[in-house]
């Protein structure tokens, strides 16, 4: 499903986020990626988004070539992906149903389907009360899991997860990935990077290690070590 | 799905603008000065173009009479200069008729007046006011009065005694020079200042939109097109300008009530509050178009460097 072929970033001579990585994950996966601050994590997911090119190699969506993709292919593109991040990135100015509805607007959904899909999701992140709240008004665990309505509301094909419980409590932290489990139990492929060491223990599923830009251990029932 | 769109964006255009309360606001008050610039533009040349006309409509030439010149011969010169193609008009003032003006003009001045009582006679010479078709035939008319032989011939030598036209002329040329450089420099200023008020408007969106540009971040890896971003924020900036020009067009109306002794007390002046009532609807208009121009297009260049790839 997702296939990084011989993938480098270099920012200048010094400064390299990606070292020629190589890796795939396929359809209903859920792989955690971990490393330290500054191993590459992010860059290789900001590739994965097309948020930034790489210096040279391919990154495959399916079949296709992200970063061939023109400016209207992109938007499409990324309508297919959910994302979820550690500072939540919410639109500050709409409330909780308008954060998700307006996923499914740029997505070109009708108004009848948002109205019947909006409230179905906030239901199954427990945030039915908070629909007419903004940003401001929640907590750091009820943002984020606007954020995973926001990210699977358009029932994506796969759900990027740029360490999601960073900010969180444990409590909280223990709710984003049981939600994060129940949506790669519904069949969506899950790319989760987090530091929680806990979490990694406790998923038993497939680890990507990652060191000064370079894949130092892929296990496909990994514990977390660095 | 067009329609759709359009709707979702309008709807989301008037929702930013009622949430961002403060930068909503601060924005309207830069462009509420840029139009006020663009009005007062409209309004001072209007009051510039009145006055030059009216100085223009000033120009005359007099012609005086020897002061025993015979009422019937002059009458007899007026059909006479009527009928000329150049020649749109020729009062006559009799020489009873210059005395009141001259009593009425000098009627605070007693010294004058008792000098004047002094005199058995009436000292004022008879008159003609010839106002031509155009400007630029009084050169041509004043110069046959003051030479035409024929006038000397037919109504005796010294029967025409003055045509007052350059001393007169002299003056409205330079008039009109002050005028038009008023104007001139007015414009100019103007224009200067609608272009800063322009570049203050611009750059106050901008730093709205920057403000936003996190926000911009997070729709496009949503997925939103550049439409759907775009879209609400120039219906905001045409808000902003809709707004702006409501508040403009309202000050106005005391802006004017206020000035309209002031413009109408100055030589040739215009009542600047009856032209503001009698073309609110153009004045509005134009104002309107400015306001909506201003913003929608300074919100569309503001957004477009945050949505390059």
């Amino acid at each position: 499903m997702i296939f990084f072929d011989k993938v480098t970033k270099k920012y200048t001579d010094r400064s390299i986020g990606l070292s020629n990585i190589t890796f795939s994950v396929e359809p209903n996966e859920f792989v955690s990626i971990v490393g330290h601050s500054g191993a590459g994590k992010t860059t290789l997911l900001k590739m994965l988004l097309a948020e930034d090119k790489p210096t040279s190699g391919s990154v495959f969506f399916e079949s296709t070539n992200i970063h061939k993709l023109k400016g209207g292919e992109i938007s499409r593109f990324r309508r297919r992906v959910g994302i979820v991040f550690q500072d939540f990135r919410l639109l500050p100015n709409k409330t909780s149903y308008e954060n998700i509805a307006f996923a499914m607007e740029v997505a070109g959904r009708s108004d009848k389907e948002i109205e019947s899909d909006v409230p179905h999701v906030l239901d199954l992140v427990d945030l039915s009360k908070k629909a007419y709240n903004f940003p401001h008004e929640l907590s750091g665990g009820e943002r984020q899991r606007v954020a995973i309505a926001r990210a699977i509301i358009n029932q994506p094909d796969l759900l990027v997860a740029d360490e999601p419980t960073g900010n969180l409590d444990p409590v909280n932290t223990y709710e984003i990935v049981q939600i994060l489990k129940r949506i790669n139990d519904l069949g969506t492929t899950v790319l989760l990077t987090t530091h929680n060491k806990g979490i990694i223990d406790s998923l038993d599923k497939r680890v990507v290690t990652m060191e000064e830009g370079k894949i130092v251990r892929d296990n496909s029932r990994g514990k977390y070590e660095l | 799905m067009f329609f759709q769109n359009s709707k979702r964006i309008f709807r989301w255009g008037v929702i930013n603008f009622l949430r961002n309360g403060i930068v909503s606001f601060s924005s309207v008050l830069v462009m509420t000065v840029a139009l006020l610039m663009v009005g007062s533009t409209i309004l001072l040349s209007v009051f510039l173009n009145a006055t030059l006309m009216n100085v223009e409509d000033k120009i005359d030439i007099n012609v005086y009479f020897n002061i025993d010149a015979e009422e019937e011969n002059i009458l007899t010169l007026k059909s006479s200069l009527e009928v000329l193609p150049e020649v749109s008009s020729v009062v006559y003032v009799s020489k009873d008729l210059a005395l009141e003006e001259f009593k009425e003009r000098h009627k605070n001045d007693e010294l004058t007046l008792q000098a004047l009582k002094e005199l058995e006679d009436n000292p004022l010479r008879a008159r003609f006011n010839i106002k031509a078709v155009s400007p630029e035939q009084y050169d041509g008319i004043a110069q046959m009065l003051e030479g035409d032989t024929a006038i000397s011939l037919q109504y005796g030598a010294g029967f025409i005694d003055k045509v007052n036209y350059r001393d007169n002329k002299l003056v409205i040329e330079r008039m009109k020079k002050i005028i038009y450089g008023v104007e001139q420099s007015g414009i100019i200023t103007t224009i200067a200042l609608i272009f800063i008020s322009i570049l203050i408007t611009f750059n106050t969106i901008r730093l709205a939109i920057y403000i936003s540009k996190d926000e911009i971040g997070v729709m496009r890896l949503v997925g939103a097109g550049n439409m759907y971003i775009r879209g609400p924020f120039v219906v905001a900036g045409s808000l902003y300008g809709v707004v702006a020009a409501l508040i403009t067009i309202g000050l106005f109306y005391p802006i004017t009530l206020s000035i309209k002794q002031h413009t109408e007390d100055l030589y040739g002046g215009i009542d600047l509050f009856r032209y503001y009532i009698s073309n609110f609807n153009q004045i509005f208009l134009i104002i309107l178009i400015s306001g909506i121009a201003l913003g929608a297009i300074s919100s569309y260049l503001a957004v477009r460097r945050y949505l390059k790839n």
